[in-house]
């Protein structure tokens, strides 16, 4: 009976520890730089919440006197051609930038997941259907959509949101649908239908859970995707309405026009966006290893 | 009911998989036939195996049986009742009574739900979970009952091997009580020294609970083994089986126990009575090997002589 023989579980936990705990502790230890990615976007949500108390000035504060001037003590990270102080509007920017990247990358997966799902599981006419909408919609390219798009409803928050979550949402469908039909093949899908599961049950309990692995990256590199379009869009007048700060509008806008009088005003808003992107990327991988049960116990 | 009614019975049975061309303008330019002309009855508490080579159809009418697929034509009655043309809501209560056990246990176990999950699934899907203390006893006296330790309910498939993951599918199978089980190809997967433990394992449970199994192999010694009786289908349209217990000539040395290669003659050619499209025209090359060129007149009445109990 040598496959009754018992074998030690993989992973000898401590006696039982809130899961919270427990999962940080395994990113600690099996990711590292996951956890160091984590943590530092925790530290950019962290500024981006408490913005308004941490900004040594108001954002849209101008000081004629200290115009384009390098990072100093008074300034840490300079001034732009107004005299806004540039820290202040970076910790500003990351507020309205992670709400709009969020929101748009969340509202992007959704809409990914859902028209994947529906798209890949039922397949056969509906697939077809819902396929040749979404071709469709990405033979246009995506800047000439948005634009046509936010000039008909207007810039703001809100408009951008629903824009590039529909936007990169639809786009990343298919990637949704691949990963759907490969799942949807396994005998365990089939056994839950033949056990007379109902479909969402089916859905909900196996075709989800495994797809999302494909749909955690899919957000992660979306993320990073919305704010670079944010700017794009900023850039072009379309974003986030100036005088509000983003990190986009921040480095196409005074930082590319001022490039040359002061790097401090490309460089700061573009490593902030760099590290948080990469950021999010690294803590995206560590978090699609760590949630999958296969993964456990192993590096 | 009274033991003599057969458990289930397959008459005739036809699975067609339409092939279509045309992407608006859609037609219908042929048929694949996957199941053609399958008879057979499963007696209450007895094992019936099914035997063939791959390719042949085992599995299409093990998922025609099990509702999973539409048959083209044939009637299925289960449990006295004909369940050939079930709505989907009519199916649900059925599928309590009829339950498979798969042939990959890496691929018919989800790789993100916990043994225990897996094995109570069935209770959850018919709402028989709702007392929480008295599912996870449940699950744990499945477990028990296919020779799981109790403390490995919290663990994944992939923490077990082959052997316990089929223990695993198998008490899923188990979860609500069926009165049918379908095995299809069980132990295929698994390695030879297993495979006798989960063939016994089968075969206790079938005494200690009464179960009626359906058991699909080519492996002609395994299903000796653990068969009451045998059908036998050849290419897709298909031969079985001894209703009465009349062998169309003596059976057993035409399916030559060696494996794969077992091949009964005459079935192919009872099968060409007449049929315009005789089901053997899709592979010259076996027509050529078995000489099927004409009907030959061998004592075959009907299809359901066609193949003959081993025992």
């Amino acid at each position: 009976m040598s496959d009754l023989a018992y074998a030690p579980p993989l992973t000898t936990l401590a006696g039982p520890r809130p899961a919270l705990i427990t999962f940080l502790v395994r990113l600690v230890r099996e990711k590292p730089l996951g956890a160091v990615g984590g943590a530092v976007f925790l530290v950019f949500l962290l500024c981006g919440i408490f913005a308004d108390f941490l900004a040594p000035y108001g954002v849209n504060e101008t000081n004629m006197a200290h115009r384009l001037e390098a990072p100093s003590w008074d300034f840490p990270l300079g001034t732009d051609h107004l005299g806004r102080d540039v820290l202040s509007r970076i910790l500003i920017g990351a507020q309205l930038s992670m709400i709009v990247a969020f929101l748009a990358a969340g509202f992007a997966t959704v809409v990914s997941l859902a028209i994947g799902v529906v798209s890949g599981y039922f397949g056969g006419k509906t697939d077809m259907v819902v396929q040749r909408g979404v071709d469709a919609w990405m033979t246009f390219p995506d800047l000439v959509l948005l634009i046509v798009i936010i000039s008909v409803v207007g810039p703001g928050v809100v408009q951008i949101v629903v824009v590039l979550g529909l936007l990169y949402g639809i786009a990343g469908s298919r990637i949704v649908r691949g990963a759907v039909i490969s799942v949807k093949e396994n005998m365990y899908t089939h056994a839950a239908q033949s056990i007379g599961a109902r479909t969402w049950h089916v859905l909900i309990r196996h075709i989800v859970p495994n797809v999302m692995p494909v749909v955690i990256v899919l957000f992660t590199t979306r993320i990073g995707a919305v704010i670079l379009t944010e700017a794009g869009l900023s850039f072009l007048g379309l974003g986030v309405p100036p005088p509000a700060p983003t990190w986009g509008s921040m480095l196409s806008g005074t930082g590319r026009t001022y490039m040359y009088l002061g790097a401090w005003l490309a460089l700061a808003p573009g490593l902030c966006l760099t590290i948080v992107v990469y950021a999010i990327n690294v803590y995206g991988d560590a978090l699609r290893d760590l949630l999958d049960p296969r993964m456990r116990g192993s590096q | 009911m009274n033991d003599q009614t057969p458990l289930l019975s397959v008459t005739d049975l036809a699975v067609h998989f339409p092939v279509i061309r045309g992407v608006v303008f859609q037609r219908e330019v042929g048929s694949v036939k996957a199941v053609d002309g399958v008879s057979f009855e499963l007696r209450r508490g007895e094992t019936f195996g099914l035997v063939g080579e791959s390719g042949c159809g085992k599995s299409t009418t093990a998922l025609a049986i099990l509702r999973m697929l539409r048959a083209t034509s044939g009637r299925i009655v289960f449990e006295g009742r004909d369940i050939t043309d079930l709505g989907v809501g009519e199916l649900r209560p059925l599928r309590r009574r009829m339950q498979m056990v798969y042939q990959d246990p890496f691929g018919s176990l989800n790789p993100r739900m916990r043994a225990r999950d897996i094995i109570g699934e069935p209770l959850v899907v018919h709402g028989l979970a709702d007392d929480r203390t008295a599912y996870r006893e449940r699950v744990r006296e499945l477990m028990d009952l296919v020779g799981l330790l109790p403390d490995m309910a919290d663990r994944y498939p992939h923490e077990f091997s082959g052997g316990q993951r089929q223990r695993i599918g198998i008490a899923r199978a188990l979860a609500l009580e069926p009165s049918l089980i379908i095995c299809d190809e069980p132990v295929s997967a698994l390695d030879v020294s297993i495979q006798a433990q989960v063939v016994n394992l089968l075969m206790d449970l079938q005494d200690e609970l009464g179960l009626t199994y359906l058991f699909i192999a080519h492996d002609l010694a395994v299903v000796r083994h653990i068969s009451d009786r045998i059908g036998v289908m050849y290419l897709r349209a298909a031969a079985s089986i001894p209703g009465a217990r009349r062998p169309c000539h003596t059976a057993a040395p035409t399916i030559r126990t060696s494996g794969l290669k077992a091949r009964p003659w005459w079935p192919a050619t009872c099968m060409r009575d007449g049929r315009r499209q005789a089901p053997f025209r899709a592979r010259p090359a076996a027509r050529r090997r078995l000489d099927l060129g004409r009907p030959r007149q061998n004592g075959c009445q009907t299809p359901t002589h066609l193949a003959a109990e081993l025992r």
